[in-house]
């Protein structure tokens, strides 16, 4: 069964989109703007829960899914955080505030916020865009602050300039209660005097306790590299939470793009724990 | 159960067209593949398999799902209509039936694809028995009885006659409606011809092909099985096996522009493409191997692991015959199970 409620949304069929409007564009690095949606008569299109992901279209250029990188409670709009690396990206980058695009969602799964998470300590890993769907959770967190234990936060980008969303970790993240972020980047830089290394490199360094719950999102290399520090560490799979991406056509577990052993990422993710992750066959 | 002669069945054609879309397997420059029917058509009753599967009248190679009319960069989306009156899929074949049996689980599953339900809730079939199954049949391996094919009506051609049995309220319905052309018939009349492919079903070579082995359980092992790196060698990636196969759905969606705005329409795609999985971010299945590894694997293990054991394999073996390089299914249920003969 679908944990999705995307087909909620509509009279119509899921994979037919509803209009939005991008109310605001930020240029969060050289290649990443973070988008602000609102439905045509305000509001957000729909709901969704943190780690969920929908599809963003332009009729004639194409369509992607895209994790909200917005925490659900935020009750006005919903953002994604988008790196420019391929047609409908390029397009979407030159998009103006006032523009129309088409969304349709929320698809997949969430991260585990209301069962699993709660109560615990947390340790969120991040390496470049993905922090987008990170982003979510940390903010849902910090939204509903008593619910949950310590907040670390791990985050690393090539550059200094390539961290996304730097002025919310600063001005929100750094300044929370119980929560303390760790960012680094992979090679020394002028104006520079943070942390400087690979993000698993630096957390093996952290000497983290072990008490925690890990969320890891990034570049499938860097997941594979942290989940061999957290194991060194003393963590165990079943402590760990990633977030996967793979080619997606329909988002509804169908058009068998994303189909990964008896899986669909689409559907029956793309949050996965991490001993989860372990049972698939090696093709992510 | 009700009898018509063979010579008549052109009548039979005209009563329910005039009514209904009536699709038929129809000769076409040599080829059979279901079409409208209409004053000119030939249907033809006597090739076994249609070189595409039934599966297109439910789930088309092509269809549209919504417009998108743009004015000064504003969107107005409208979906395509549904399905809303019913249609007749006459002749089609046990295996077509079962394949649309393995559609049904991945389109009416939750959430729902409206444009296949709608198909689904108005199509009414007439499955026709196989009085000759041929050599690159096995699709008794996954249960289908090809004398027997449950659609909402199943005919059977005997001697001068068609028999005509239902099955559903919509297949008695249809059945009333031509009561005008038939007579009344017994079981029995056809009982020698069923009898008569159940002895030729027996004797087919692939009749004793063993699913031993195969089930959602067995991932890890058959995925890394060396025997994957033989198999795949002949496959050139020409994607006929999966648009043939009566199972196959994975599709598309791609955009068609319109002189005023998009066309969204959805089509058939293949797993065996080397673009299927590519994202901007790279390729997670890079090598041909790969990709004919997902194809069979998700057919024998991975789609029995979500459905009870339904393998998404009828047993049409089209696929056995279109492929220009002989890499099968057949080839790789025997590579990997004992075959017992």
């Amino acid at each position: 069964m679908c944990d999705c409620n995307c087909h909620q949304n509509y009279n119509l069929d899921t994979l037919v989109p509803m209009v939005g409007i991008v109310t605001d564009i930020r240029q969060e690095t050289p290649d990443v703007k973070t988008f602000r949606v609102n439905a045509p008569e305000g509001g957000k299109l729909f709901e969704h829960k943190p780690g969920q992901c929908a599809m963003v279209s332009v009729p004639g250029v194409g369509e992607a899914m895209f994790s909200i990188t917005s925490s659900p409670t935020n009750k006005e709009y919903q953002e994604f955080s988008i790196k420019k690396c391929g047609v409908l990206t390029d397009y979407l980058h030159d998009l103006q505030v006032g523009d129309e695009i088409m969304v349709r969602g929320p698809y997949g799964n969430n991260f585990p916020v209301d069962t699993e998470l709660k109560g615990k300590n947390l340790l969120f890993v991040a390496g470049g865009i993905g922090l987008a769907p990170l982003r979510s959770v940390i903010n849902y967190v910090l939204d509903n602050r008593d619910d949950y234990g310590t907040v670390d936060i791990v985050y690393g980008s090539r550059s200094a300039d390539d961290l996304v969303q730097l002025k919310e970790i600063q001005e929100v993240w750094m300044k929370a209660k119980d929560t303390n972020v760790y960012l680094t980047i992979d090679r020394p830089q002028e104006g520079w005097d943070g942390h400087v290394g690979f993000v698993p490199s630096y957390l093996s360094e952290l000497e983290l306790s072990t008490d925690k719950t890990v969320l890891v999102c990034g570049p499938p290399i860097m997941i594979k590299f942290v989940l061999g520090a957290l194991t060194e560490m003393g963590f165990s799979k079943e402590q760990a939470y990633t977030t996967l991406e793979l080619r997606m056509k329909c988002g509804v577990g169908k058009c068998g793009r994303c189909n990964i052993g008896s899986k669909y990422v689409c559907k029956d993710g793309p949050v996965f724990r991490c001993d989860e992750v372990d049972e698939l066959p090696n093709e992510y | 159960m009700v009898k018509i002669k063979r010579e008549n069945l052109a009548e039979l054609y005209k009563l329910i067209s005039a009514e209904k879309s009536l699709f038929v397997p129809a000769k076409k420059a040599g080829q059979t593949n279901y079409a409208l029917y209409g004053a000119d058509t030939e249907v033809d009753l006597d090739t076994l398999k249609t070189v595409k599967s039934a599966k297109e009248l439910f789930f088309p190679q092509s269809e549209t799902l919504y417009n998108v009319k743009t004015v000064d960069n504003k969107y107005t989306v409208t979906q395509a209509e549904l399905q809303n009156e019913e249609f007749v899929v006459f002749g089609i074949r046990g295996c077509d039936l079962k394949g649309i049996e393995v559609l049904d689980k991945v389109f009416l599953s939750d959430p729902v694809d409206s444009f296949y339900k709608a198909r689904r809730e108005n199509g009414i079939t007439v499955a026709l028995s196989c009085n000759e199954p041929e050599e690159s049949c096995f699709c008794t391996v996954f249960g289908v009885d090809p004398a027997d094919a449950k659609g909402d009506i199943t005919a059977t051609l005997c001697g001068e006659y068609l028999y005509m049995k239902a099955n559903t309220e919509k297949g008695e319905k249809l059945l009333s409606d031509c009561a005008s052309l038939t007579e009344a018939a017994d079981e029995s009349e056809v009982a020698d011809e069923k009898a008569k492919i159940a002895e030729i079903l027996k004797k087919l070579p692939y009749a004793n092909l063993s699913l031993e082995g195969w089930d959602g359980t067995v991932t890890e092992e058959k995925f890394n099985s060396p025997v994957w790196e033989e198999l795949y060698k002949p496959c050139l990636a020409c994607g006929t096996c999966t648009f043939v196969c009566p199972t196959c759905q994975c599709y598309d969606i791609k955009d068609y522009k319109t002189a005023n705005g998009i066309q969204k329409y959805r089509c058939w795609d293949s797993c065996m493409y080397s673009d299927f999985t590519m994202m901007a971010h790279g390729n997670n299945r890079t090598s041909q191997l790969q990709r004919f590894r997902q194809r069979f694997m998700h057919k024998l293990v991975y789609f029995p692991a979500n459905n009870d054991g339904m393998y998404s394999c009828v047993g049409c073996g089209r696929c056995v015959d279109k492929c220009p390089a002989s890499a099968n299914i057949i080839k790789v249920i025997k590579a990997f199970s004992k075959e017992v003969d």
